[in-house]
């Protein structure tokens, strides 16, 4: 134990008097930035993609647009993130001759990726939704996507709301590779310690930690979440 | 008003529909009845074109509106629809739902200049209005979960007139209520059609048809087998399936 306390020491030094600290702060905003930025990517693109493949498909270009959509989604969840970090970074940039940092990849990478998922998440929300609400508001002379946006998908939202938490936390854990294409994350913060004295053990117990702190605290946000929307179904 | 011209509707290889033709008059309070599975929701349902006709045709004020290249939405805001199941916007008040489509459309209509303020204090207003008329306005900012049946689908039935509707059809507006609810709901409905509302009704509340109804329609096998007066339909049916069908719902 006293080795222990020894490695915590050592591990506080460097956090505190040799600018760790600022390495972690700075990996965990890189962090919550590419998990928070994706999402709100990844909830456009999934809500724009699940309301195309609702879509009735009477017309042709709604079926070549469920063509492109189901296209989109396979790509992104067949392959893993990793590779559409590598690929985006290492294929892409350079192809099109464009300069793009870490980071910025990460958020982009993250958002595409995570929009694959939201939308078959999305879309199962608003199939949840009764499609008596639909036909009241088609009823009235809104428009299918009017419809949409007003009245089924703030539901379908609702109905969904737990599935998106775990999205957001599966993006927050995931963001733990996106050092393959130099973005520094928490894992690079904590790696940087652990290389810079040599000793692991306390770096990556304080990294877990904190993935976890953060989960938690997620986790909770949604509940708080879930009970102000859940507003609607009690009245006032 | 309407007219429907040899309307067919397959889903699938089930032929629902075989063949309608009819022509509702401005005032008409038509009610229509018929057995489970003989095409009446359906038919009400093509009226509006809910379910896209496979054939046919459906002329609504002039305008063939089974045509799929003409913009339905316009149109569908002249004819008001009232759910067995009520519909009402579960995510919007009981002001919402009244006021909703009325405020968007009056938004995005260029000829009314009106600012968008306005607009919505109006619609607010001529909401409210509708809301105490049903002795529902203590309930503009409640959510539709804390409705009763009754006052659900009250609140439906001036959701359709906020539109200032041509024509309001009405799928079995009762048939989901508790029956204690059915009156109320059967009042409005008497009401409105008294200040000259036309109307179509899907129904199996055969005294309401005979008090209210000008005109009585039997469906069955996805055609019309009578259509008449109250007074004819009930006490002289001639089609044998319609006499099969009274002698079962007249008990």
């Amino acid at each position: 134990m006293n080795n222990f306390s020894a490695k915590v020491d050592q591990f506080v030094d460097i956090v505190v008097n040799q600018g760790g600290s600022n390495k972690i702060i700075e990996g965990l905003q890189n962090t919550l930035l590419i998990a928070i930025l994706g999402l709100i990517i990844g909830i456009i693109i999934g809500t724009l993609i699940a309301t195309v493949r609702v879509v009735p498909k009477y017309k042709m270009l709604p079926r070549v647009l469920n063509a492109i959509c189901s296209f989109y989604v396979g790509l992104f969840r067949g392959t893993p993130m990793v590779v559409q970090l590598l690929v985006f970074y290492y294929v892409l940039l350079p192809l099109l001759n464009m300069q793009m940092t870490g980071v910025k990849v990460s958020i982009l990478v993250f958002g595409l990726n995570s929009g694959a998922y939201i939308s078959e998440i999305m879309r199962s929300g608003i199939q949840s939704v009764d499609p008596g609400q639909m036909e009241a508001g088609r009823a009235v002379g809104l428009s299918f996507a009017t419809t949409m946006r007003m009245i089924v998908i703030p539901q379908a939202v609702k109905n969904i709301l737990p599935t998106l938490g775990n999205e957001f936390i599966q993006l927050i854990k995931e963001t733990s590779v996106v050092s393959f294409v130099g973005a520094s994350d928490l894992y690079v913060a904590f790696n940087y310690i652990g290389t810079n004295s040599y000793e692991f053990m306390v770096p990556y117990l304080a990294m877990a930690a904190i993935y976890i702190v953060l989960v938690v605290l997620i986790s909770l946000g949604i509940k708080l979440m879930e009970r102000s929307l859940r507003k609607s179904d009690r009245g006032h | 008003m309407i007219e429907v011209i040899d309307l067919k509707k397959d889903f699938g290889n089930h032929h629902v529909i075989k063949g309608i033709n009819i022509k509702i008059n401005k005032g008409d309070i038509t009610v229509i009845t018929g057995p489970s599975g003989s095409g009446k929701s359906t038919f009400l349902r093509c009226l509006n074109c809910m379910e896209d006709p496979t054939s046919g045709q459906i002329i609504f004020n002039g305008v063939n509106i089974a045509d799929m290249k003409i913009d339905i939405n316009v149109h569908r805001r002249h004819i008001g629809m009232v759910f067995q199941h009520f519909n009402l916007f579960n995510n919007k008040t009981v002001l919402d739902n009244v006021s909703l489509a009325p405020i968007h459309v009056r938004i995005k209509d260029k000829n009314d200049k009106t600012p968008k303020k306005k607009i919505i204090e109006e619609e607010h207003a001529r909401a409210m209005e509708l809301l105490r008329r049903i002795g529902l306005d203590g309930k503009a900012e409640a959510y539709p979960s804390t409705l009763s049946g009754g006052q659900k689908q009250r609140v439906a039935i001036i959701r359709a007139l906020a539109m200032n509707p041509d024509v309001i059809l009405f799928d079995e507006p009762t048939s989901a209520l508790d029956p204690e609810m059915v009156g109320e709901v059967l009042d409005l409905i008497r009401e409105v059609a008294e200040d000259g509302m036309t109307m179509v009704i899907v129904t199996h509340e055969m005294g309401f048809a005979k008090e209210v109804a000008n005109r009585v329609l039997f469906i069955d096998d996805g055609r019309i087998k009578e259509d008449e007066s109250p007074e004819e339909f009930f006490n002289n049916p001639s089609d044998p399936r319609l006499r099969e069908f009274l002698s079962k719902v007249l008990v």
